[in-house]
């Protein structure tokens, strides 16, 4: 499904993806694990669009898509959540899931403006869609809130709603369960298989080591900007190298 | 989701009713007309600067072309007010769009600067062309007529003013609660997210620029009829800033805030009276005052305020 190939991207002097090269075949649940600063989040920029390679390629069901804007890439099936929230506080939380949403109904102004039956219709069965999408991350509490009003583990599984409502093909997950509880974290474990259980095939940076050996087919380990090591779960937890660079240490807390 | 029965607009189509009931004379018409007229525009420039946080402070250059577009297409090539007042529309489209996608390529301040230039040079073109714009004395425009019946008294143009307003509000109550609404919404309060949902963001930028121009330029033809006379000053930096200030008073994103805002804006000057030269300072401290008090504006603070004190 997607194949990276000597992924590079530096920042200044700072290199932050390096000659990184992996498959994600479809299906599957990928894992990017790595210590703070190891480049996941640059991975993830590079792969949806927000930011240009400095060199090597991104392929897209084998198409070239380095480089391309993100709309385009959402258009192509591929969604993501953002390690720091990206959501929308100048609109409702039903609203947030909605614009999700977006790419599958009538997106013009003048259409928008005139709001005829058909429009009014679209509008019903996506509100009605996503409000599904709300109760299905467990946020359907929240309907009729203000994105504002919504505490920090609400707001994580509404960017989970809005990727959903995307219908993507690739989902990218960023520390999803990131300063959640315990039974919170849990609940996103659910959620992610089931996610993948209907077909998306997710990509899931996290640090939760038990959330990613529990439901990651395929993990691949950053270090520094490079590919340290991958492989299944089992693999990944006997390398040596891992249990030096980030295991170990992720142990040691 | 409600469509005919908006609560708002039902109070807005009953407060115009009723208004002229009590109007002791036409002045208060006078100024009910003018206070549509500027919702109008103001109303048209929240979609771009309340939906898709795009400030722009040379709006009233889109007006200044749409009610000399209007005046020159009438007098000098007999155009009737209507289809002149298309064609300024179609024009100052055209015009937007073109300026619109280097424009907004601009980030906060330089875009906010860069309309700001537009209008100056505007307002420099319509002192200078004085063959065509009268220069800085103005010039005069002839009475709004369609197929033969010619708006005569203030009372007409009231209602005709009234319907446009209705209309106008209508139209960015749907465009609020529609996809491509909730896209502007979107890019304003998250960038990023709208464009990774697939959003098109520097397309929309555009056509909220291109939209709120019209809105401005029908405004501005409207006035130009209404006022039978025009002066350069109404494509002036003060104008835009007035604009500007009525959004942001009202409330950003608020329709009903537009409105608002535009009737405080022109009502208070009134009541001011001879504070002339001291307008740009009253309208100064009233948006110091807002920012202060009611950083999100009257509407959106006040709705919070009700919904809290239901509770
Ligand atoms: N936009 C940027 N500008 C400059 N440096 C950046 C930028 N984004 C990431 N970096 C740098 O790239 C490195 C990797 O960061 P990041 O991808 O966020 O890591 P991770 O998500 O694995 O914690 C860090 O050294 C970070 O400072
Ligand atoms: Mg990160």
């Amino acid at each position: 499904m997607l194949e990276i190939r000597n992924l590079t991207r530096t920042f200044g002097g700072v290199t932050a993806v390096q000659e990184v090269s992996f498959r994600i075949r479809a299906g599957t649940i990928h894992s990017v694990i790595g210590p703070n600063g190891a480049g996941k989040t640059t991975l993830f920029n590079l792969i949806t669009g927000l930011y240009q390679p400095s060199s090597g390629q991104i392929l897209l069901e084998g198409e070239s898509i380095g480089g391309h804007p993100p709309d385009e890439l959402a258009r192509r099936g591929m969604s993501r959540t953002f390690q720091n929230l990206q959501i929308c506080m100048n609109m409702s939380a039903l609203e947030n899931v909605m614009v999700g949403a977006h790419m599958r109904q009538n997106q013009g102004l003048l259409a928008g403006m005139a709001r005829l039956g058909k429009l009014v219709r679209a509008e019903r069965a996506c509100a009605a869609e996503c409000v599904e999408l709300m109760n299905f991350v467990g946020v359907g509490r929240y309907v009729d809130a203000d994105a504002s009003q919504l505490p920090y583990g609400a707001l994580k599984r509404l960017e989970i709603a809005r990727a959903l409502a995307a219908k993507p093909k690739l989902l990218l997950l960023d520390e999803p369960a990131a300063g959640l509880n315990h039974t919170e974290t849990q609940e996103i474990d659910v959620l992610i298989k089931k996610v993948a259980a209907a077909g998306v095939t997710v990509v899931l940076v996290e640090h939760d080591m038990k959330l990613v050996m529990n439901i990651s087919d395929h993990i691949l380990v950053l270090n520094y900007g490079k590919k340290l090591a991958e492989g299944t779960a089992q693999e990944v937890r006997a390398n040596p190298e891992v249990i030096a660079a980030y295991l170990g240490g992720a142990a040691a807390h | 989701m409600k469509r005919a029965l908006h609560p708002g607009l039902v109070a807005t189509l009953v407060i115009l009713v009723l208004l002229p009931f009590t109007f002791p004379n036409s002045y208060f018409f006078d100024v009910a007309i003018r206070v549509g007229l500027s919702a109008i525009a103001a109303i048209g420039l929240n979609l771009l600067m309340g939906f898709a946080g795009q400030v722009s402070i040379g709006h009233a250059g889109f007006l200044g072309i749409g009610a000399y577009a209007s005046a020159i297409l009438t007098s000098s090539y007999g155009w009737p007010p209507l289809a002149a007042m298309l064609g300024a529309a179609v024009l100052v489209a055209l015009l937007a769009f073109l300026i619109a996608k280097p424009m907004l390529k601009l980030k906060g301040h330089a875009l906010t600067i860069a309309t700001l230039g537009f209008g100056i040079i505007v307002l420099i073109v319509l002192t200078n062309e004085g063959r065509w714009t009268g220069g800085p004395d103005g010039m005069s425009v002839g009475p709004l007529a369609v197929a033969g019946w010619q708006l005569g008294n203030e009372k007409q143009w009231y209602v005709l003013v009234a319907l446009l307003l209705l209309v106008a509000i209508r139209l960015s109550l749907n465009l609020y609660d529609s996809p491509a609404g909730r896209a502007l919404r979107a890019l304003h309060g998250a960038e990023v997210a709208a464009k990774v949902a697939g959003i098109d963001t520097a397309a929309y930028k555009v056509r909220a620029f291109v939209i709120s121009a019209v809105f401005a330029s029908v405004a501005g033809s409207l006035t130009a009829h209404y006022s039978g006379f025009i002066t350069p000053g109404l494509a002036g930096f003060l104008r835009s800033i007035e604009l500007a200030t009525m959004v942001v008073v009202g409330g950003m994103a608020s329709t009903f805030g537009a409105v608002i805002g535009a009737a405080l804006l022109t009502v208070l000057p009134q009541l001011l009276g001879g504070l002339e030269s001291y307008e740009m300072v009253a309208f100064g401290l009233i948006l110091m005052l807002t920012m202060i008090f009611l950083p999100r504006g009257l509407v959106p603070t006040l709705r919070e305020r009700l919904r809290r004190a239901g509770k």
